[in-house]
């Protein structure tokens, strides 16, 4: 569906993005994941002609973003990270508009206006100019534009950014509900948004391709931060004594020893963490020492996003 | 084009903008009317044209400050480079629907003659070749006003730029009468425009090899001119400045001459300015 090869975008000596392939296969939820100023806006707006690449070339569904610009575009609908609206406007005239400019006309325009305004659910503030309405219907005539046209690919950048618990659940939803017939591309760098409603996720890092994988192999990656910490009633020595007898853990690390009281962190390459956890409570129980406190944590997306974005979050505050 | 042409008609008359600059213009054109026509009895339409002409010089920018200045504040250019439409169908789009806005007055200003016939002889022919080129004009500056627009996102700037632009244009036929008229002045001043044209390529493409490579060249070239044959720099700069005044070229319609080279001039500076909004825009895209 969309195809993006050795896409790099400079702005004078910085390199914004820097030599990035992936490829997009029609019909799925797919997140762009990075921290702020890791190049996820830039390559939206390259891949919708908003911006032009230093090198590199993007093609959807075949037709080159560069050479055939308006083919290109009649396959996308785009929501940017500021939604672009005219102010003073009703959302009916507005969604007119760009529907005529997407090329349709008469009794098409006016069905597509209505359908994307109950997708959107925005049909009773249709006649309430643009500039009087939240944050969240805004959002909504956003996406409504991009939504018009019956673009093949809908490439939305931060959508629930700015908006409260509820509008952004009402947004996720809605997301969901256009990945059914739509490809859909939303950016992000809320972790668990991107785990809730993307089945593929890239991690883009300084500008370049970090991961590319469905959420839980994503996870799957960093096993090794499967961890199980408690705290247990005996002396540093004892615990280890004990540890080392379980064969399933492969590291761990005392943190703190007071009153004969023992902190440990585990790493385990096992997936079962329950019978690790068994393992340990009836391994001190035979010693006749009581575990306190235990609580095992599953490597989640955030520790993958951390690990591969280390170090470069900092850099690029924008 | 026509989406584009509709939404920013629709704008215009949705606000006070389309009727604000109407009733100006006609303000104008009125004040003209009442001087001219009924105080001192003169049946001429055009010489109210002639006199509505330093009118223009405000309001053409204040019309056109917003154009392109405004979708970039808003931040919906994003939207108009999203859409499958050509860069240039949205300025001329664009363009179109600030012509009409200009036209609209000027229906109503072309009664006028109309009624001034019922009550005595009037040169009906001046009045509308008059009429005619007062609108191209306009339309020229229009287009300038528009490139402008494109180069900021601030109308307050749009218009602090057009309006002294449009009035050095205005007066450039006075200020040619004070200028250097000898060999020598002509073509140092030519360079100093030149260094000037220079800058101004440089700060536009952020090219430096270019912006230097053209000024180098068109500096030699003037020299080398000078040296060969300095009786054509006799009066260069006055010359040039009469030749690029727009209004002036109008003054001679006013004189009764239907004179199609200005016109012709007219729809070149249209072209050109519209050609370069076309440019500021695409550039957007390269930064």
């Amino acid at each position: 569906m969309i195809t993006v090869e050795h896409l790099t975008k400079c702005y004078g000596d910085f390199v914004a993005v820097s030599d990035l392939s992936f490829k997009i296969d029609e019909g799925h939820v797919y997140g762009f994941l990075g921290p702020n100023g890791a190049g996820k806006s830039t390559t939206m707006n390259i891949m919708t002609g908003c911006l032009s690449a230093t090198e590199g070339r993007i093609r959807i569904n075949g037709y080159d973003i560069f050479e055939e610009p308006e083919q290109a575009k009649r396959m996308i609908g785009y929501l940017p990270e500021q939604p672009p609206l005219y102010m003073n406007e009703t959302p009916a005239e507005y969604l007119r508009f760009v529907g005529e400019a997407k090329g349709l006309k008469g009794l098409q325009l006016k069905r597509q206006v209505e359908e994307a305004a109950g997708q959107t659910k925005i049909e009773h503030v249709m006649d309430r100019l643009i500039s009087t309405l939240s944050k969240g219907y805004r959002q909504r005539v956003g996406i409504a534009q991009a939504l018009l046209g019956n673009p093949r690919v809908i490439i939305l950048d931060e959508p629930t950014a700015g908006l409260d618990p509820i509008q952004i659940i009402e947004i996720r939803e809605l997301i969901r509900q256009l990945g059914e017939n739509h490809t859909v591309i939303l950016s992000s760098h809320i972790l668990s948004e991107v785990q809730a409603i993307c089945e593929k996720v890239l991690i883009i890092s300084k500008g370049k391709l970090a991961a590319f994988d469905k959420p839980e192999n994503l996870e799957k990656l960093l096993l090794a931060s499967n961890g199980i910490s408690f705290t247990v009633e005996a002396l540093k020595e004892e615990v280890e004594e004990v540890l080392g007898s379980i064969s399933l853990i492969t590291d761990w690390e005392v943190k703190t020893q007071e009153n004969e009281l023992t902190a440990v962190s585990v790493k385990t390459q096992s997936e079962n963490m329950r019978d690790i956890c068994r393992g340990l409570f009836f391994a001190f129980a035979d010693k006749n020492k009581a575990i306190l406190e235990m609580s095992s944590k599953k490597a989640n997306l955030e520790d993958v996003f951390i690990e591969l974005t280390e170090g470069e979050s900092e850099v690029d505050e924008e | 084009m026509i989406a584009v042409l509709k939404h920013e008609l629709s704008g215009y008359f949705h606000s006070l903008t389309a009727y604000i600059f109407s009733a100006f213009l006609l303000a104008f054109v009125g004040i003209g009317a009442l001087i001219y026509n009924i105080q001192s009895a003169v049946a001429n339409f055009e010489y109210v044209l002639g006199y509505v002409c330093l009118g223009l010089v405000v309001i053409i920018p204040i019309l056109t400050m917003r154009v392109i200045a405004e979708e970039r504040k808003q931040k919906t250019d994003q939207l108009l480079y999203s859409l499958p439409v050509r860069t240039s169908q949205i300025v001329v789009g664009k363009y179109l629907a600030l012509l009409v806005v200009y036209m609209v007055p000027l229906c109503i200003a072309a009664l006028y003659p109309l009624i001034f016939a019922q009550f005595g002889e009037v040169y009906l022919l001046t009045s509308y070749g008059s009429l005619f080129a007062f609108f191209v004009m306009g339309a020229a500056l229009i287009a300038i006003g528009t490139f402008i627009s494109s180069l900021t996102e601030n109308q307050g700037f749009a218009a602090g730029i057009a309006i002294p632009v449009i009035l050095l244009n205005y007066y450039s036929v006075t200020l040619a009468e004070y200028v250097s008229a000898t060999a020598s002045g002509s073509a140092v001043s030519m360079i100093i425009i030149t260094v000037l044209l220079g800058f101004i390529i440089r700060y536009m493409t952020k090219n430096q090899n270019l912006a230097y490579g053209i000024s180098f060249l068109i500096m030699l070239a003037v020299v080398v001119l000078y040296f060969v044959d300095s009786s054509k720099f006799e009066g260069l700069l006055p010359d040039i400045m009469t030749k690029l005044s727009l209004f002036e070229r109008f003054y001679t319609f006013i004189n009764g001459v239907f004179d199609l080279t200005a016109i012709i001039y007219y729809v070149t500076v249209i072209v050109f300015f519209l050609f370069l909004s076309v440019q500021s825009l695409e550039k957007r895209r390269y930064n």
